[in-house]
């Protein structure tokens, strides 16, 4: 079973290994061979749930050791894994999901004559994105982060052609780093507090530690957080996500809605003794948390871009998930939850916005859609089944998974919980409104469509069945998955032997909660069916209220980000590029001027004349002799 | 005799030698100032080589005429070279090696 | 007397070097594959030295040692530690992929005339074999002045090799890229040489002292070491800090060490792109590595005094360099301003005075030597292809010659130290050995990870993607010569990034022999040091 987990990693490693060396002569095969790999790593992943669950709860972790990758000193880093039930869930979200969209881009891509690179780089992607959940230190566990940050730049990045897509991969890849410097300084606090930064060193001693190293352990969860903020675009470092979105669709769907930006939600569970350990940084991730729900919410609104709309509620249903993770073990587990929910509606989301654009001439603004439930009825019916998972209707995914961190939010206690819980309703109440809206705006109303830049007139059709049917899987998932895990607590017992779990003193019923959330998503819906439904939408955006103007360029982030750190580093790097050319340089090539100089002078007295030369030789003798005289007498 | 009177011989003939190098300018009588010079250093050495009453000075004085004839060849060699490029022997034309 | 491995390694492209001048003007080929067997031998000897070399044995293995001008106490000794193995293997290694890469860089221009005895094709390959036979000696160098002369020999090679083989890539013209060679070349000389005349002070500095305390002087490294262990030998502070810092400035001008660096970018700049590679991954190799070997073993007290000031320098030369490389509009410029960046990390590591700083620097040359040559040698076919290096002529070459492009990536993602490529290892390592004694200058330097994915994607962007670019269009792919000098780099790239443990294996006993002749150890992680 062991050497499964390496299996489980090498088989899209292989694949994106043969994709990308294999050159032109792979290209009509090329799709198949990456779908097949993600399918088999697909089976690894439930042979090894099915042997998973044979066993005890206490004894369900699997590890295995391949060869030690760095041995330096005291620093010993190794590839080896950790497969327990919060790998496991990653494995079969990511293999599970990344299987579905394989398939999808096979139609999705078919006119794209890069299709077999493409498949490379999603296999690439799954590749890194195992190796990061499986993982047993942080150390290999980084080199998954920053490869899945690789991948995530080589797709969005993948219509290079356009200057917009490649600035976009740029973009992502550097805020990216700058979490990274979070992981980094992490792993090195580990080392130099820990002597290791293995899960099974670090992890068991940190609540110990923190009696001792208490502002350490500390720091090593705020480096944490920051490495989260950038993979899973928390505010502050949250800008990129809507950029990414110039990638193909089926890469928003995998990476930047269902898995990768989930990252940050792993790491954060994973590294859940840290963060018991040190109460600040906790309160620091639920500060984050809240805030980007909200934030992500309020962009989410405002965008016309059915994707940008989309990502804006990714970012904030990520806030969610981290406001559960900082909440501690009473939201471990709701967290991952949430998070496996959200893989299935938002990635069914995504496909269906795919499949919107698809037969619309890559259409992305949704004053541009309308009244498309008539000619796209699965891609309706299935993104439909997403939106009500999302909002948290009755029943639905998003309703237990959502419901249970609101619950869990209040349950914290004190003014923090009140807070909490209460940026929770608020961000449902908004939730329901922007999606409601971009529903509405999609697939009701009159039909807005105008032809496109070459004057083809859209022509909306059903997406072929290899699109349609991740599309239902997805939406099968989004409808019952929720309802699945809570029954009987299943999830909470599955991941409680890894997280922890503790119910928490709440100072609301968890009755009053349900209701409060059903009150907020009637709220939400109804203005938003009195905004969009009842009257016709504009084709061109209105200029809209401050607010809502603010929201269209990211709430004013990004414009910040160019201000400050773009122009100001332009300026920096001009002027350091002047400095070194006339000061650094300068004072160098100036000594060597006036030594020039001098020796000028000096060379006049290399007239060429024979007997000048004799003369100052004699002359030089007579010194000399005349000193050495001169010494003897004294 | 008094050995120092060979002394002052040799400082006399040294001088001429030196003032000769420095004031003629036909490269021939430059030339045999030159030896001129050499040659009072020679005697100087025997000199001392006679009064400290070992041989050194003297195996020096064979070094030095070894190299005087040395020298003769070389420099005949140049001063004929640069009299039929120039067909001229004064040093002062002889001027282009300077920067 | 047992085989002189050691001696043979070096004279092999010693003579190779020789024998390339020495074919006739017509037989241009006939000189590079003599030139290309001759690197070929050098490498096979230097694996021979490499596996030869065992780590558990002696510090210094495989050595020569014979008198050379007794009155002076010179001698020629040569050995090698682990360290020293490794750089001798670079070396070996990455010559021959110089010439592949230049293998049409000194051909004559066509309208020069056949018959005339003009033979640039032979004096490029000799020249660098010649660098390389100079740069093996000074690695296996273990006698400070026979070190000294190569260190200062390799200089002439290199000087003709920037001044006479310029980049024909200009766009100023013949008459001003002509100027600018000679200045590039003329600056290198004098930076270096103003570097190495203080270290020759230095050098005499050292024999008095030993002449004065031990009666018979010497310049032999063991004999120093082993007489300063049994207490024969005491340097008084002051004067062991002016030594020191008579040898760190040479090298630190060689490294390049933030102020000294303004040589590289013009010397990389003006030179092609194969030369580039050799001045950056192995000339300037002997500098860092001297500092390892001379500096703190041989004044291991004036190093830990100067160790503050020369971890600043070494962070600012990170930060400083990385901020340069975002500024520059010439892609050999940016790369070069990379360099003094990385160049600042194998500072900052040896002299962190850590295990972990000390192997990783040491792995961070061999990594840079090779992902420096990656990138730089596909960038040397772009701006072949090209006519220029500005990097506003190019733009969307992904469109029309994919794979170079796709190389252009995987150097680019090495220098940027990407997991999975080798420069992650040695990075990392050089970051946790700074950070575990200097958290301070750890995270500053840790910020040039973020500099240097943004130059690196800067240049990616503007050069590779978006529309094709007026004079791109027709740009041809990379030809079987240029795959057969790129593929190996980045195999080796992969290889070490996943397994460098070959590599540590041999220099983690020499770093630790370094650490004990400083006194220091590793910090204690704090858990065990509270226990």
């Amino acid at each position: 079973m062991e050497t499964l987990i390496g299996l489980l990693v090498a088989a899209p490693l292989l694949g994106a290994g043969v994709l990308l060396t294999g050159g032109k002569r792979l290209d009509r095969v090329g799709h198949w061979i990456g779908t097949l790999l993600a399918l088999l790593s697909f089976v690894f992943g439930v042979v090894l749930f099915a042997d998973m669950l044979g066993k005890d709860a206490d004894a369900r972790t699997l590890t295995s050791h391949l060869f030690t990758w760095v041995p330096v000193g005291g620093f010993q880093a190794d590839v080896g894994f950790q497969l327990d039930q919060l790998s496991m869930t990653f494995v079969l979200l990511i293999t599970g999901v990344g299987t579905l969209i394989h398939i999808y881009s096979i139609g999705y891509m078919a006119h794209d004559e890069r299709r077999r690179r493409f498949f490379g780089y999603l296999n690439l992607f799954l590749a890194a994105m195992l190796l990061l959940v499986v993982a047993d230190n942080y150390f290999l566990l980084y080199a998954g982060w920053e490869g899945v940050g690789l991948a995530s730049y080589l797709l969005i990045g993948f219509w290079q052609h356009k200057p917009s897509a490649a600035t976009a991969a740029k973009k992502a890849f550097i805020v990216n780093r700058v979490g990274d410097i979070g992981l980094s300084v992490a792993i090195m606090l580990m080392f130099t507090t820990f002597g290791s930064f293995a899960f099974n060193q670090v992890l068991p001693q940190a609540q110990q530690a923190s009696t001792t190293q208490h502002a350490t352990i500390t720091g090593i969860g705020f480096m944490l957080l920051l490495a989260a903020c950038g993979k899973s675009a928390q505010v502050p470092l949250q800008s990129w996500l809507g950029d990414a979105m110039e990638g193909p669709t089926p890469v928003s769907a995998l990476i930047h809605a269902a898995t990768m930006v989930t990252a940050g939600v792993y790491l954060i569970t994973r590294s859940g003794a840290i963060f018991n350990a040190a109460p600040d940084a906790q309160t620091a991730v639920v500060t984050v948390g809240a805030v980007t729900l909200l934030f992500g919410a309020i962009v989410g609104c405002a965008k016309d871009d059915i994707k940008k709309a989309l990502a804006g509620s990714t970012m904030s249903q990520i806030g969610y998930m981290i406001m559960a993770a900082g909440l501690g073990p009473i939201g471990y587990v709701f967290a991952i939850m949430h998070l496996v929910t959200h893989g299935f509606f938002k990635a069914g989301l995504f496909l269906g916005a795919g499949s919107v654009m698809h037969g619309m001439n890559d259409e992305v603004d949704m004053r541009r859609y309308g009244g498309l439930r008539k000619y796209m009825p699965i891609t309706f019916v299935t993104f439909g089944l997403g939106y009500l998972a999302i909002i948290g209707f009755p029943g639905l995914s998003g309703f237990f998974s959502k419901d249970k961190i609101i619950e869990a939010a209040f349950a914290k206690g004190g003014t923090e919980g009140w807070i909490l819980g209460g940026a929770g309703l608020l961000g449902a109440a908004i939730t329901a409104f922007y999606m409601t809206r971009v529903m509405l705006m999609t697939f009701f109303g009159e039909k807005r469509w105008v032809p496109d830049a070459e004057g083809h007139e859209p022509h909306p059709h059903e997406s072929p069945s290899s699109m349609t049917i991740p599309m239902i899987i997805l939406a099968f998932g989004s409808v019952f998955a929720g309802a699945f895990f809570s029954l009987n607590s299943r999830f909470v017992h599955w991941l409680e032997p890894v997280t922890g779990h503790s119910e928490g003193d709440s100072p609301v019923s968890a009755g009053t909660v349900t209701a409060a959330t059903m009150a907020v998503l009637v709220v939400g819906v109804g203005i938003a069916w009195l905004m969009y439904g009842r009257r016709p939408v504009p084709s061109l955006a209105p200029r809209g209220s401050l607010l809502t103007r603010a929201a269209r360029r990211d709430l004013l982030q990004d414009d910040f980000n160019h201000v400050v750190l773009v122009r100001g580093g332009e300026h920096l790097t001009r002027s350091l590029v002047y400095l070194d050319h006339s000061l650094v340089d300068g004072v160098v090539n100036g000594t060597a001027a006036s030594v020039g100089g001098l020796s000028g002078r000096l060379r006049r007295l290399q007239n060429g004349y024979v007997r000048s030369y004799a003369v100052s030789m004699l002359g030089g003798t007579a010194v000399l002799v005349a000193a050495t005289l001169l010494m003897r007498a004294v | 005799m008094n050995p120092a009177n060979y002394l002052y011989l040799s400082a006399l003939l040294f001088t001429i030698g030196a003032a000769g190098v420095l004031i003629r300018r036909n490269a021939i009588v430059v030339f045999m100032c030159v030896e001129l010079m050499l040659n009072a250093c020679n005697l100087a050495f025997v000199t001392f080589s006679r009064l400290h009453g070992n041989l050194d000075g003297q195996v020096i004085a064979f070094f030095t005429m070894v190299v005087a004839a040395a020298e003769v060849v070389v420099g005949l060699a140049i001063i004929v070279s640069i009299f039929r490029s120039r067909h001229s022997a004064s040093v002062d034309d002889a001027n282009l090696m300077k920067l | 007397m047992s085989f002189p491995l050691l001696t043979v390694t070096a004279a092999v492209p010693a003579v190779g070097a020789v024998v390339t001048a020495a074919v006739p003007a017509a037989q241009r080929t006939a000189a590079k594959y003599t030139a290309l067997l001759f690197s070929l031998a050098t490498l096979v000897l230097a694996a021979v030295v490499l596996v030869r070399f065992d780590p558990g044995g002696n510090r210094y293995q495989l050595t020569e040692s014979h008198a050379w001008i007794k009155d002076f106490g010179l001698r020629y000794e040569l050995g090698v530690d682990g360290i020293a193995a490794v750089m001798v293997a670079l070396t070996a290694l990455l010559i021959p992929f110089v010439m592949l890469a230049g293998w049409h860089d000194a051909d004559p221009l066509e309208d020069v005339n056949p018959n005339r005895r003009w033979r640039p094709t032979q004096g490029f390959f000799a020249l660098i074999l010649l660098v390389e036979a100079m740069v093996v000696l000074s690695f296996e160098a273990t006698d400070v002045f026979l070190f000294y002369i190569f260190f200062e020999a390799m200089l002439i090679p290199v000087y003709f090799l920037i001044g006479g083989f310029g980049d024909r890539a200009h766009a100023a013209g013949e008459e001003e890229a002509a100027r600018q060679r000679s200045y590039a070349a003329v600056k290198f000389l004098l930076y270096n040489l103003a570097g190495g005349l203080i270290m020759l002070a230095a050098v005499i500095g050292l024999y008095t002292v030993t002449a004065h305390q031990l009666g018979t002087g010497t310049f032999s490294l063991q004999e120093i070491l082993s007489a300063r262990a049994s207490g024969k030998l005491h340097i008084e502070t002051s004067t062991e800090r002016w030594l020191f810092l008579g040898f760190f400035f040479a090298f630190a001008v060689k490294a390049p060490l933030w102020p000294l660096h303004t040589w590289l970018p013009n010397a990389m700049g003006e030179s092609t792109a194969p030369v580039a590679v050799l001045i950056t991954a192995v000339v300037d190799k002997v500098g860092t590595f001297a500092m390892l070997r001379f500096c703190l073993q041989l004044f291991p007290e004036a190093s830990k005094w100067a160790t503050p000031v020369i971890l600043v320098l070494a962070v600012i030369s990170i930060i400083y360099g990385a901020l340069l490389a975002v500024g520059q509009r010439d892609i050999k410029r940016l790369i070069a301003y990379a360099s003094v960046s990385h160049f600042g990390f194998i500072i900052l590591g040896i002299f962190a005075m850590t295990s972990q700083g000390q192997s990783g620097a040491t792995l961070y040359m061999v990594n840079h030597g090779i992902s420096t040559a990656a990138l730089l040698l596909v960038a040397g076919f772009l701006i072949t292809r090209r006519g220029s290096r500005l990097i506003a002529d190019f733009g969307g070459v992904q469109k029309v010659a994919p794979v170079l492009a796709g190389t252009f990536l995987i150097g680019g993602l090495a220098t940027l130290s990407l997991p999975g490529l080798a420069p992650f290892v040695s990075e990392f390592l050089v970051l946790v050995g700074t950070f575990s004694r200097y958290p301070v200058l750890g995270i500053i330097a840790t910020l040039g990870i973020v500099l240097a994915a943004l130059y690196v994607l800067v240049l990616y962007q503007r050069t590779m993607t978006g529309p094709v670019k007026a004079g791109i269009e027709g740009m041809s792919d990379l030809k079987a010569r240029e795959l057969l000098v790129v593929t190996p780099l980045i195999a080796l790239l992969l290889f070490l990034g996943v397994y460098p443990k070959p590599v540590t294996d041999i220099v983690n006993p020499s770093v630790n022999h370094t650490l004990s002749d400083v006194h220091k150890t590793d910090p204690k992680p704090a858990l065990e040091a509270k226990k």
